[in-house]
């Protein structure tokens, strides 16, 4: 076994252990530390790979940012372990026979015979000086660069969406108008009220 | 790839559609009215100048650009050009009933234009990334306008479930994308068409696996049974303008995409994907037409009926024939037509705090407003496929495409079940015509509102005496 295989399989047992780990521990902060685990391992997998960039960004993007989101939703909202688990007994035998099939079809086309040697030859392996992330960004500002600027509509999409959903003008709020202060004229705020005096 | 700039005009309409909309979000900010009578009738103008550039870069034979991902053809041209006119009567209906509702922002009016130009995106697709992009930037603006109405919780669980639905959607069908990019190498439709024609040994099964992924994930975002389950509840859910957005214009996008990906790139799979449209579609039209008669709410009797509508859209296509698919592309106009003038006569019926949506309110509105009443019979009338309405022909047409090619079974459940469905389209007239008002209330519609929906309605009427008008438009 070559040092390089060995490494993949170290990556992938540890990738597995840690994916399985998320699905059945009971805490939910658990699962997201062993899914940041799972991360950090599909990485290790691309970098054999040489795809340097994808790599990095997996890390940065998804463990630095998502991850922290996700940790911070985890510890906001109350959830109630018992009640997430009330329906599982009752809806394992579909589960079990959804997972079974679609195990079953996997294994019929995923393989040495679809996706052998033979079929795909192996990528020819790069330089040391190669750069992954110029190629990646020729590619992406010639080829692709239609889908490129639909991506960049879609966040676009995505900004508008999450401010028309959570920004509300709430009517109790303290916020101070200036303008409308120095607008203000006497007349607004005193009133003159004409009074019999007394004696 | 050498980048040049002349091919940029053959995507005229999409620029347009993009600029239009951003142009719509920096008035808003810009301009300061109640009424947004600026962003407003620069969303009908946009809409109009997008239909401009599609007719005058339109025709001739079809261009494929920038990298292989966009193509430009016939279809792509007829169904644009039908997604752009229908799109002007559905924002005149959605300001009407936003109006009436108080909620009359200009979030409707930029998503609404980004998840149309998501459709342009997806009917022009040459390659699944750029399809896959599209369906993301129309459904992305669809889930934030289910949630549009933020005090309404039904509205928050419908855009929920949409939401976790339509990213289990994605999931599958990304995952038959990544089968068959496996399989092939090839990103792009006429790629993937050369690679699976090639192919000689004789064993699909690998491209087959992939294609199972790829279909569910259509009849998901079509909502055909049993891929339906969100149908009913989101539109309910959602206030009355933007299930108007969601039951008519987006049935234009899928079949074009089920096309390119169906009839384009698998075209030689046929023998194995046509049966599975067939279950696809005797499943949506059985249990489409006999649910809707149960139902009280006219939201959701509505998605039951369109759920059987995707069924006879899947008619057209299963047969394989250019003159099916032309066929399923009529239908998908015809309906969305009609669908669009449904939902408006429901915006016209609304007043401020009262939404109609039970068909029991519906009762005796020939007495309250015979326009209105007699526009909802030539809908009623057109969806249960009652000549001399178009939607007579796009039945016609689609049943024609199936006994071609000698499915005479079809041909014949889909009229059994076409008939159980004319039951509660009549049902919804007997109560306009023959029942007595439960309410005296006037019913007060804008102007324009009104004039569109009496356009309509006569549209359904004119197209159903010269189908020819629209039918000849739709070429491959």
């Amino acid at each position: 076994m070559s040092f390089e295989k060995f490494i993949f399989y170290i990556f992938s047992l540890v990738l597995i252990f840690a994916a399985t780990m998320v699905i059945t521990r009971r805490n939910p902060v658990h699962a997201v530390l062993f899914l940041v685990l799972a991360f950090f391992n599909a990485a290790g997998l691309w970098m054999l790979l040489e795809a340097e960039f994808l790599a990095l960004v997996l890390v940065l993007v998804y463990v630095g940012a998502v991850m922290v989101l996700f940790l911070f939703v985890v510890m906001m909202l109350d959830v109630d372990v018992a009640e997430m688990r009330a329906g599982f007994m009752k809806n394992l035998p579909v589960g079990l026979l959804i997972g079974a099939a679609m195990i079953i079809e996997l294994l019929m086309v995923v393989g040495p015979k679809y996706f052998g040697l033979d079929k795909f030859a192996a990528p020819v392996k790069h330089a040391a000086d190669f750069s992954n992330t110029e190629a990646l960004g020729m590619l992406l500002y010639t080829d692709y660069l239609y889908p490129f600027e639909i991506a960049a509509v879609i966040l676009l999409v995505a900004i508008i969406a999450a401010i028309s959903l959570t920004l509300r003008r709430r009517p109790d709020r303290k916020y101070i108008d200036i303008s409308k202060q120095l607008a203000a004229k006497k007349a607004d705020r005193l009133r003159v009220v004409k009074m019999e005096s007394e004696k | 790839m050498e980048f040049d700039n002349s091919q940029l005009m053959t995507m005229l309409p999409e620029i347009v559609m993009l600029t239009g909309a951003l142009l719509v979000l920096l008035v808003d900010l810009m301009v300061r009215d109640s009424d947004r009578m600026w962003p407003y009738a620069l969303t009908l103008g946009t809409l109009l100048a997008a239909f401009a550039a599609a007719v005058s870069v339109g025709g001739g034979s079809s261009e494929i650009i920038l990298g292989g991902n966009y193509v430009r053809d016939a279809m792509g041209d007829s169904l644009k050009g039908a997604l752009l006119l229908i799109a002007i009567p559905l924002f005149i209906y959605a300001r009407e009933g936003l109006r009436k509702m108080d909620e009359w922002r200009t979030e409707y009016l930029t998503l609404g234009l980004f998840s149309i130009l998501g459709m342009m995106i997806m009917i022009s697709a040459n390659g699944f990334i750029a399809l896959y992009l599209g369906l993301e930037l129309l459904t992305l603006s669809l889930y934030a306008l289910v949630a549009y109405c933020r005090d309404s919780s039904k509205g928050a669980e419908a855009a929920m479930k949409y939401f976790v639905l339509g990213a289990l959607a994605s999931g599958l069908l990304l995952y038959g994308i990544s089968m068959i990019y496996g399989a092939t190498g090839k990103i792009d439709f006429p790629g993937i068409m050369q690679q699976i024609a090639a192919d000689n040994t004789g064993d699909n099964t690998i491209f087959v696996f992939g294609m199972v992924f790829v279909v569910i994930g259509i009849a998901f975002k079509f909502g055909a049974v049993p891929f339906h389950m969100w149908m009913p509840d989101v539109y309910q859910g959602s206030s009355t303008p933007v299930t108007l957005l969601i039951g008519s214009l987006p049935k234009i996008a899928a079949v074009a995409i089920a096309l390119r990906v169906l009839a384009g790139a698998m075209e030689s799979l046929h023998q194995d994907w046509y049966m599975m449209l067939v279950i696809l579609a005797i499943l949506s039209m059985a249990l489409g037409n006999i649910v809707a008669i149960a139902q009280q709410n006219i939201k959701r009797m509505l998605a039951y009926s369109t759920i059987s509508h995707v069924g006879f859209i899947f008619l057209g296509i299963l047969s394989g024939t250019d003159e099916g698919y032309r066929a399923a592309m009529f239908y998908a106009v015809v309906y969305a037509l009609m669908a669009v003038g449904a939902f408006g006569i429901l915006i016209a019926l609304d007043r401020k705090g009262v939404v109609v949506d039970q068909l029991h309110q519906l009762k005796g509105l020939n007495d309250r407003h015979p326009w209105l009443a007699l526009t909802m019979l030539l809908i009623m009338f057109s969806m249960a496929g009652v000549p001399p309405t178009v939607g007579f022909w796009a039945k016609l047409f689609v049943l024609e495409a199936v006994v071609s090619i000698d499915m005479w079974w079809l041909a014949v459940i889909a009229v059994f079940f076409s008939i159980i469905g004319a039951f509660y389209y009549i049902r919804v007239v007997k109560f306009m015509y023959f029942d007595k008002p439960i309410d005296d209330e006037p019913v007060v519609v804008g102007g324009a509102a009104q004039t569109m929906l009496a356009v309509n309605g006569l549209a359904v009427l004119l197209f159903g005496l010269f189908p020819v008008l629209v039918f000849g438009l739709m070429k491959l």
